[in-house]
């Protein structure tokens, strides 16, 4: 049995910073880390490994410098790692990626039965959170996005019910299984790696799948096969602020003046 | 006067066996114990050997200690006198008096005699200090001061003295005994009352009473803390001869992992480890030095030491069977067993270690237990995640984009080190290059450095962390690669002078890094500031604006690297006066409560103790603490607004120099 889990080398957004003439991210020197929504998705697999004795493969499409980055999944002690790379599949957009992805866990559901896949809500450079629920509808698995708790898993009947952190209150869901999760930060704490699992993943192998062994039709990978468009980038405008009262003369009246403001742009329920 | 030199021959044989298999069951526990490279520069090990063990030097450093070397002289000295009581036992004829030309042997006899006397008055005062004055670090939690083995080994001592006074008494009185013995002849003018036959009778019961509590005192002694006397020769001999004791560097080799890391269970420590378990005396001067102690953390030095003892007699049987050991090092609280709560509560100040007596090395076996924790089973507070994460992604513990480290130099013009043709690198460090307060340091002390004509230059942002933090927490994995990684980059960039403004860069660049091969010419600023003032190229304009300013010393610049002077000299030369002491200065300086990662980690247990060191301060009323470490400064100023005082300023060295340099 394999839990599968999506992960996505992100450029360091709080590193990043936007050319201000072309509207584009500098990327030149900013370091690459794990997107870290995906940290998550990955520590659950391995919860899921510890408890269940599953093996865990780790997807994810990127240049081949991300190699780097499965690294770091090796060193937290999942059995194996794979990195979709090819030259075509450059370029993509939500859906030439969730292809891609799911053409690989096809591939790997055929070896062994797969009745999991985790991804992270979302990633913090695209922040569309498609790619997951794009995955689950190509590979026809149910799709149980914002996880915060598996709050049960019955690998034998097939059937899962997890909690889904929506906006101000929670939600119980029960869906046979295979699904696909979507995880938020809350799921989980990523463990710290150990030495002797670091030192394994330094010479580890890393698996490159390229189109040769996805054979997807060229039309529906990279810039080919994402419908998407890029008109413009910008960084919006933001409001001006403003330094309302006199915190340390007159803290109340302040705190007064800050609920008003608060109340009148409907932005405190009572 | 005869006694039976078959019985007693016997009795000898058994106790010296008895004895002997002890010592070599202890020393088979010992060489359980993993490598340590204990045996280069004898010639070094052996002075200090003198100078610790048979001088003393620790011992002597606390008053009362006077009264343990004049036991420990006395001692050396009786040891030939027992030798010569032993053989005579054996064989009646024999006596010294027959062998030595009489010059000597009365030399002998009354060096005898009154070593004697001053090993009994030394006793009782011994006794009495545990009766009466008892100091409350006698008591840790499973050795007592007022202990029955205490006062039994305190009580032999005294019966020996006794039985010998008397035992030579006798001889004296029977006109047997030719030496120069003053005190014993005090027992003869007492005894003299006697008939020669009841003389007899008396000294027979005193040789036997001498004989019996010195075979048992030979028995006892391998099983009791009292070892150390024997162990405590060797300890010194084989004791760190780095300037401060540091855990040695683990080797990490990609693919092939190691069987542990860091230590985990009683073997795993080094042999020298497990002798120092063997060689404590139970003294307590390190829990009285102890900061994360005396602000009542669950952290003792000493009970780290014993507990490995314990561990190690516990588990000794199974670990010589080859079988993994029963009870656990770290786990809940028991006499051979660690919490994990006083493993994460050390500083890592090394008051303990410059307490020790017998130069045990309490604070890197702490080290090694992090170590264990954080490598092999990645359990560790909560807290130093994010704190490990940022290390290893962004090199900073905050986790600041690298590309701000240059932010400090705002307008100044800061040029960046060029080999060759700088002098001295100027390492920031990352409280000097991010911490709001520290920066202000940072630009003082470029100003002084231009203002005296150094040749400096940074490396931008291109600076790595020294990895101090993360080394102490035990993440020696992490710690390895910025090292590495930094000794690389010095190297490359043909760096050959650093000055620091972190006491903790400064002692980790200068001897941690030797363990990987980097000899740099390292100086803390406080020394290059001394330097420049000596050699004229700085010229404060003297003046004390100051006020009354008292000095703290930092840890890593004071115990772990001797460098007391430097920085009160800056502050005289700046102020025109030398800066006023804390209660605990110097040696005994009490840590601010931020090394050993302890930045970085809620402080839940027990009180604080950069409040301990503040009120300490405030009782002086001062207008200024001066510092030398940015650590130090946020502690010391975070105490005092704890503590309402924020009139005191806290100031750098560098500060108050560069204040200094402008005439007001
Ligand atoms: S290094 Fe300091 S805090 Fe740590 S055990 Fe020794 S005295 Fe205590
Ligand atoms: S470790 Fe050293 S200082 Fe501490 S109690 Fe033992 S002998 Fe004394």
């Amino acid at each position: 049995m394999l839990v599968v889990a999506c992960i996505k080398q992100v450029p360091d957004t709080t590193q990043v910073q936007i050319d201000p003439v072309t509207n584009t991210l500098i990327r030149e020197g900013i370091p690459f880390i794990m997107n870290p929504y995906d940290t998550h998705a990955l520590e659950e697999a391995l919860r899921l490994k510890d408890r269940y004795g599953c093996r865990v493969a780790v997807l994810s499409m990127g240049p081949p410098n991300a190699e780097m980055t499965l690294r770091k999944a090796l060193s937290v002690g999942v059995d194996r790692v794979i990195l979709l790379s090819d030259r075509c599949f450059g370029g993509a957009d939500t859906l030439a990626t969730s292809n891609v992805l799911a053409a690989a866990i096809h591939k790997l559901a055929q070896e062994e039965e797969v009745p999991l896949v985790i991804c992270g809500k979302q990633t913090i450079d695209g922040d569309t959170a498609q790619v997951g629920p794009g995955i689950a509808t190509r590979l026809g698995y149910t799709q149980l996005t914002l996880v915060d708790k598996i709050v049960d898993l019955d690998l034998v009947a097939g059937k899962i019910r997890v909690s889904r952190k929506l906006e101000g209150r929670h939600e119980i869901v029960e869906s046979p299984l295979p699904s696909l999760l979507t995880v938020v930060r809350e799921m989980n704490r990523p463990r710290y790696p150990t030495v002797p699992i670091r030192l394994a993943a330094e010479v580890a192998p890393v698996e490159l799948w390229n189109n040769e062994v996805l054979q997807l039709d060229l039309q529906s990978v990279g810039l080919k096969g994402s419908p998407t468009w890029v008109k413009k980038i910008f960084s919006p405008e933001r409001d001006k602020g403003e330094i309302i009262g006199d915190g340390i003369g007159d803290p109340a009246g302040t705190v007064n003046l800050l609920v008003e403001k608060l109340l009148g742009k409907d932005l405190l329920e009572l | 006067m005869s006694v039976n030199p078959v019985l007693f021959g016997s009795l000898l044989a058994a106790a010296f066996l008895f004895f002997l298999w002890n010592c070599w069951q202890r020393l088979a526990l010992v060489t359980l114990g993993g490598g340590a490279d204990r045996f280069d520069r004898p010639g070094e090990r052996f002075k200090r050997m003198l100078l610790f063990a048979f001088g003393q030097k620790r011992v002597l450093a606390r008053p009362f200690g006077v009264n343990h070397a004049v036991i420990f002289w006395a001692f050396l000295i009786l040891l030939l006198a027992n030798g010569s009581f032993l053989v005579e036992g054996l064989f009646p004829t024999f006596t010294l008096e027959r062998i030595l030309p009489a010059g000597v042997y009365h030399g002998l006899t009354l060096l005898f005699d009154l070593a004697s006397l001053l090993a009994l008055a030394a006793v009782v005062v011994a006794v009495a200090r545990r009766l009466f004055f008892k100091p409350s670090y006698l008591d840790s939690a499973y050795v007592k001061g007022r202990s029955v083995e205490g006062f039994m080994i305190l009580s032999f001592i005294a019966t020996l003295m006794v039985a010998f006074f008397c035992l030579n008494g006798v001889r004296i009185a029977l006109g047997d005994g030719g030496g120069a013995m003053p005190v014993s002849a005090l027992f003869a003018a007492l005894l003299s009352g006697n008939s020669p036959a009841a003389l007899e009778g008396i000294g027979i019961i005193a040789w036997w009473v001498h004989a019996l509590v010195l075979l048992a005192f030979i028995c006892y002694l391998p099983l009791s803390k009292h070892m150390h006397i024997l162990t405590a020769i060797p300890n010194c001999f084989f004791q760190d001869l780095n300037p401060v004791s540091l855990p040695p560097r683990e080797e990490f080799i990609p693919g092939k992992p190691g069987k542990s890391y860091g230590v985990g269970r009683v073997d795993d420590f080094s042999w020298k480890d497990l002798l120092d378990g063997f060689t404590c005396t139970e003294c307590g001067r390190c829990q009285d030095a102890c900061p994360a102690n005396a602000t009542g953390k669950p952290l003792n030095p000493r009970q780290i030491v014993h507990s490995i003892k314990s561990n190690l007699l516990a588990n000794g049987n199974l670990l010589k069977a080859g079988r993994p050991p029963l009870v656990p090092l770290v786990g809940e609280e028991g006499e051979g067993t660690t919490t994990e709560d006083a493993i994460w509560s050390c500083t890592t100040c090394g008051a303990c270690l410059v307490q020790c007596p017998v130069l045990i090395e309490q604070m890197p076996k702490i080290i090694k237990l992090r170590r264990h924790r954080v490598e092999m089973l990645a359990a560790f507070p909560e807290e130093l995640l994010s704190l490990f994460e940022n290390m290893e992604q962004r090199s900073n513990p905050w986790g600041i984009a690298p590309g701000e480290r240059t932010k400090w130099t705002g307008t100044l013009e800061v040029k960046p080190f060029q080999a060759g043709v700088t002098e001295y690198l100027f390492y920031v460090g990352c409280a000097g290059a991010f911490d709001s307060r520290a920066k202000h340091v940072t630009v003082a002390l470029a100003t002084l450095l231009d203002a005296a004509g150094v040749s400096w230059g940074i490396l931008g942002r291109d600076e790595l962390c020294c990895g101090d933090s993360v080394r102490r927490l035990g993440n020696e994995y992490v710690f390895d690669r910025m090292a590495r990684a930094n000794v690389a980059r010095f190297k490359e960039q043909g760096v050959k002078k650093i000055v620091t403004l972190c006491p903790h860069c400064f002692s980790t660049l200068k001897n941690d890094y030797r363990q990987y091969g980097l000899e740099l010419e390292v100086l803390h600023h406080s020394q290059l500031l001394e330097q420049l003032v000596a050699q004229g190229r700085l010229k404060p304009a003297v003046q004390n604006g100051q006020g009354k300013l008292l000095f703290h010393d930092s840890c890593y610049l004071g115990r772990h690297n001797d460098t007391y002077d430097a920085p009160r000299a800056v502050i005289t030369a700046a102020t025109g006066s030398a800066p006023g002491e804390f209660g605990r200065s110097r040696e005994n300086g009490f840590c601010c409560g931020a090394g050993g990662g302890r930045m970085w980690m809620e402080e839940q247990l027990g009180s604080r103790i950069n409040l301990d060191r503040v009120k300490e301060a405030l009782e002086q009323e001062p207008d200024t603490l001066c510092v030398s470490c940015p650590y130090c400064m946020t502690m010391l100023e975070d105490g005092l607004k704890d503590q309402g005082a924020e009139q005191v300023r806290v100031m750098d060295i560098a500060e108050i120099m560069a204040e200094a340099m402008v005439p007001r």
